[in-house]
């Protein structure tokens, strides 16, 4: 249940969709959950890490994520990632920024 | 009366009726009315009078809802589609009408669908009962091109659509069809295109999209870019994106929200067949402006391609700086899928 609106079921995310015929998801045994929820905390990082923030995960249901001096917010899943960080950082986020592709070219060829 | 459960599926799926102003959506609409395929069907419509029901008409529900011979619901919308589709279910809920298993809307001329498919994937209710199964765009063969090069909201309708129903071939000079399917083609490469005419197949239409979705991916040959006019203007194009090697599914998961959470407004469709990285069978992704619809694990490849391709219908977006984006966060995966190259269409 969400906690803010008391609504049961919250938002389906097509990124962590239901497991249900037909349906790719990663949603499905518990072990592939937790390896696919690492992986993103891996590869968000190293995006999040030229803006100033970092994600964790939180029990494995929720992630954290986390400005350099510590201010935080709870978030559920992809959806919410961008405008609650775009909200820390005070400004938008853009995957289009040349300056910000550049850097994470620099990062990806180590 | 409680209607049996059994006859009704978990999510309704909905289909979106949309054109501009006088291009032919009402008299594709009366001729589905008139097919005993929609008896299991929920119409919405705008206005009863505009349809011309009386000889369809078998019983009044209320002064929104009517009966049609049929079998098909036909309502008129008063007001907000939340509540009309809400006060839907809770009538088929408690036996008060016939158990519909599906709902199609018709929208405005002058609509842009995007709200529409919000409504029923952002509300509480909605979204747990109802699906978007596709937008289906009704286009004036011979006044299509015009509106197409002067109103944004044809164009947006053109580039949402699922499939497009040209009407009105038969007044048509036959170069101006082929102008204007070439236009359609530079916006939205993938759709299927039909001719309205009588023998139209109201269950193929409806059902079209589901089936393409079992079988694979539709996608013609991006259309030449010689003699097709840019229709209004030059800010609205579609390309093809092709990736060589598999694709690390949590990048791209992490790329596209935010993308989308950026560019939304302006990413009018992004569609695509995926080869995952340790997946046998592709995966189809569909996307429209902010929200992605749940990808589909296909059962099997389309064809002998094992390539990916995405379809990305833009506005004011330079095809080379999404490709760019799309390898510099693929280089952070477990694999660096190479662009092979960006058509155009």
């Amino acid at each position: 249940m969400c906690s803010l609106c008391g609504i049961l079921g919250g938002n389906e995310h097509w990124a962590d969709a239901v497991a249900r015929p037909g349906v790719y998801t990663r949603n499905v045994e518990r072990i592939d959950r937790r390896r696919e929820r690492a992986n993103r905390v891996r590869i968000a990082n190293r995006v999040l890490s030229v803006f100033g923030l970092s994600l964790t995960d939180w029990q494995g249901s929720s992630f954290l994520l986390s400005t350099r001096t510590g201010k935080t917010e709870i978030i559920e899943d992809l959806g919410h990632l961008w405008p609650a960080a775009e909200r820390l950082c005070g400004r938008s986020l853009d995957p289009l920024d040349e300056p910000f592709l550049e850097r994470l070219e620099a990062d990806a060829r180590g | 009366m409680r209607v049996a459960e059994t006859c009704i599926p978990a999510m309704t799926p909905v289909t979106l009726i949309t054109g501009f102003l006088g291009s032919g959506k009402t008299t594709l609409l009366k001729q589905l009315l008139d097919d005993p395929a929609l008896s299991d069907t929920a119409v919405l419509i705008n206005e009863f009078g505009e349809v011309g029901l009386d000889h369809h008409l078998l019983e009044r529900l209320d002064e929104t809802m009517v009966l049609l011979q049929s079998g098909c619901l036909c309502c008129t919308i008063r007001g907000d589609l939340a509540d009309a589709l809400r006060d839907l279910l809770s009538r088929r809920e408690c036996g008060l009408v016939p158990p519909f298993r599906r709902v199609v809307i018709e929208s405005t001329g002058l609509a842009d669908p995007f709200p529409v498919i919000s409504t029923i994937k952002s509300d509480p209710v909605l979204r747990h009962h109802f699906k978007v199964a596709n937008v289906i765009t009704a286009l004036d063969a011979v006044n299509g091109l015009r509106q197409l090069e002067t109103y944004g909201e044809s164009v947006r309708q053109a580039a949402i659509a699922d499939v497009i129903v040209l009407t009105k071939t038969d007044i048509a000079d036959a170069p101006d069809v082929v102008r204007l399917t070439e236009a359609v083609r530079r916006l939205n490469p993938d759709a299927p295109m039909i001719p309205a005419s009588d023998t139209l197949d109201a269950n193929a239409l409806l059902n079209g999209i589901a089936r393409e979705q079992a079988s694979g991916f539709h996608c013609d040959e991006p259309a030449s870019a010689g003699n097709a006019r840019s229709p209004h203007g030059s800010s609205i194009r579609s390309f093809v994106m092709t990736v060589e090697t598999t694709i690390d599914w949590t990048t791209f998961g992490i790329w596209l929200t935010m993308l989308l959470n950026r560019h939304g407004d302006r990413i009018l469709r992004v569609k695509g067949i995926l080869n995952i990285e340790g997946e046998a069978f592709p995966v189809a992704i569909h996307g429209v402006q902010y929200l992605v619809h749940v990808p589909v694990h296909l059962t099997s490849w389309p064809s002998t391609d094992r390539r990916s391709h995405i379809v990305f219908i833009v506005d004011g977006i330079e095809p080379a700086l999404i490709e760019r984006s799309f390898v510099a966060f693929n280089g952070l995966g477990t694999s660096s899928p190479a662009v092979r190259q960006v058509e155009e269409a």
